[in-house]
């Protein structure tokens, strides 16, 4: 079996890939892996580090955890993330927001429109009523199942399973409050996030909760991460907004006070 | 005992009074509401947001979920009507009425943390619902990591046509409530929001009322 290749797997040794990100080393590359429908996957990166998520076949669906590395009780929290931007539609340029008051990660390049922060992901109960099964070790996984299993290898639990953001799905609230999924993806979206802290993301690609097609659609993602530099204090993206050069502040102390701690390790 | 509360307004309540507390302006609370019985939360000085998160009281890690509340019923405001789903998907409360038009669950708590960036350092030492929920929550065995998106009672968060969001302008008025019933046996926990930045309390943090009843 050893030597056996699959559409969809991790890249072995990840400095191994044939079509590194442009202007990236192959040598920079931390992993990079194509992600199954229906399948997770997790990294633990450190600040700086560099994640692409492609949409490969134009029909994945990534939900998005960040949990801090090592103090697991502080996560993305979504509520934070739309309230304190004004925005409940995140996307290029967006910071995700911890609910410490700090920037977890930030969005460098997303297609535009196509960060989901209502829906969260999909449950048992709705994909067996949806597809006739829903369990993680069945033929149509649900998200928060996904989400409890990756987080509980990491010594986490079901309690950690916090609202998710969607990446390559665009949702529209109407006038009324009504929800509509209104994009189906497009093949090769690519979407670059950078770690803004030491973090542990948890992605699955299931398909979104608002999809009512009952054939369990979704294709592979792609998830490339390689080293980068932490974001300096002159970066544009800190001084956009004061909320941001505030999130940027309370960020750069908080990770000044751990390096004295010896990181968060 | 039958009451008939008639500080209550029109919408008289029936049925047992299982507790009936005033929530002091800035304070946290909760209860558990079993299976059956109506929580009333009653707006006493209007403009006065309520922060609430709810968990089974049989299985915490099951708990409320905003984003499955959503999906269920493809909207994003609470109104009358509006099952109050788990993160299982389960219907965990339902709100049968209301004299507040809507309710919000898209803008969380306010925190010390999350104030410094909305509003600044300055306000780093003010109290906030985050710190009231924390206490609540250690009270039952609970965490900061139970600590979920939460429903807003009496807020109003319009999402607007590309998407921008804002705590405007309260919808509700002195003595305007909400009826909520318990699906499952439900611990309900508050934070009577102490928010003094916007407008949310109208500037001025009011005491609130909780009434539990068991319908006759």
């Amino acid at each position: 079996m050893a030597g056996t290749a699959v559409d969809t797997m991790p890249t072995m040794p990840p400095s191994a890939l044939t079509d590194p990100p442009n202007g990236v080393e192959a040598t920079d590359v931390l992993w990079d892996e194509t992600v199954a429908g229906g399948g997770y996957t997790q990294l633990a990166v450190a600040t700086g580090t560099r994640l692409r998520l492609v949409d490969v076949a134009g029909d994945s669906c990534a939900g998005l955890l960040v949990h801090r590395f090592g103090r697991t009780a502080e996560r993305l929290n979504v509520a934070d993330t739309v309230k304190v931007q004004w925005q409940a539609y995140p996307g290029t340029g967006s910071l995700l927001l911890s609910d410490m008051g700090r920037v977890i990660a930030s969005v460098r390049s997303a297609p535009t429109g196509c960060i989901d922060a209502f829906c969260g992901t999909s449950n048992l109960r709705g994909n067996e009523a949806r597809y006739g099964d829903g369990a993680a070790d069945g033929p149509s996984p649900n998200g928060r199942d996904l989400f409890a299993v990756a987080l509980g290898k990491r010594g986490m639990g079901r309690r950690d399973v916090a609202p998710n953001v969607n990446l390559f799905k665009q949702v529209r609230v109407a006038p009324d409050g009504a929800l509509e999924l209104t994009h189906r993806g497009v093949p090769g979206a690519e979407a670059l996030l950078v770690a803004e802290m030491d973090i542990i993301v948890t992605i699955v690609n299931v398909p979104h909760p608002l999809d009512e097609r009952t054939d369990y659609s979704v294709t592979p993602l792609r998830v490339t991460a390689w080293t980068g530099t932490p974001t300096p204090a002159d970066d544009p993206i800190r001084t956009a907004t004061p909320e941001a050069e505030r999130a940027f502040l309370n960020t750069a102390a908080e990770l000044a006070m751990n390096e004295l701690l010896g990181g968060t390790r | 005992m039958t009451t008939v509360d008639r500080e209550l307004g029109t919408q008289a309540m029936t049925g047992t009074i299982v507790r009936d507390d005033i929530i002091r302006a800035r304070a946290p609370w909760s209860a558990v509401v079993a299976a059956g019985e109506v929580l009333r939360l009653i707006d006493l000085g209007g403009n006065q947001a309520i922060d609430c998160l709810l968990y089974s009281a049989d299985d915490p890690v099951e708990r409320y979920s905003a984003p499955d509340t959503f999906v269920a019923q493809g909207n994003v405001y609470l109104t009358a009507g509006t099952v109050l789903r788990t993160t299982e998907g389960r219907p965990l409360m339902t709100i049968l009425d209301s004299t507040c038009a809507r309710h919000d669950t898209l803008g969380g708590a306010c925190s010390k943390e999350s104030n410094t960036l909305r509003y600044g350092h300055h306000t780093y030492d003010q109290h906030a619902c985050v710190e009231n929920f924390v206490q609540e929550h250690l009270r039952h065995d609970l965490g900061k990591r139970d600590i979920t998106s939460n429903i807003n009672w009496f807020m109003n968060v319009p999402v607007e046509q590309d998407g921008t969001l804002g705590i405007v302008d309260g919808i509700s008025a002195p003595g305007l409530w909400v009826d909520v019933r318990a699906e499952l046996d439900t611990l309900v926990i508050i934070s009577n929001c102490p928010q003094i930045n916007n407008p949310c309390n109208g500037f001025d943090p009011t005491p609130v009322r909780a009434v539990v009843r068991r319908p006759s």
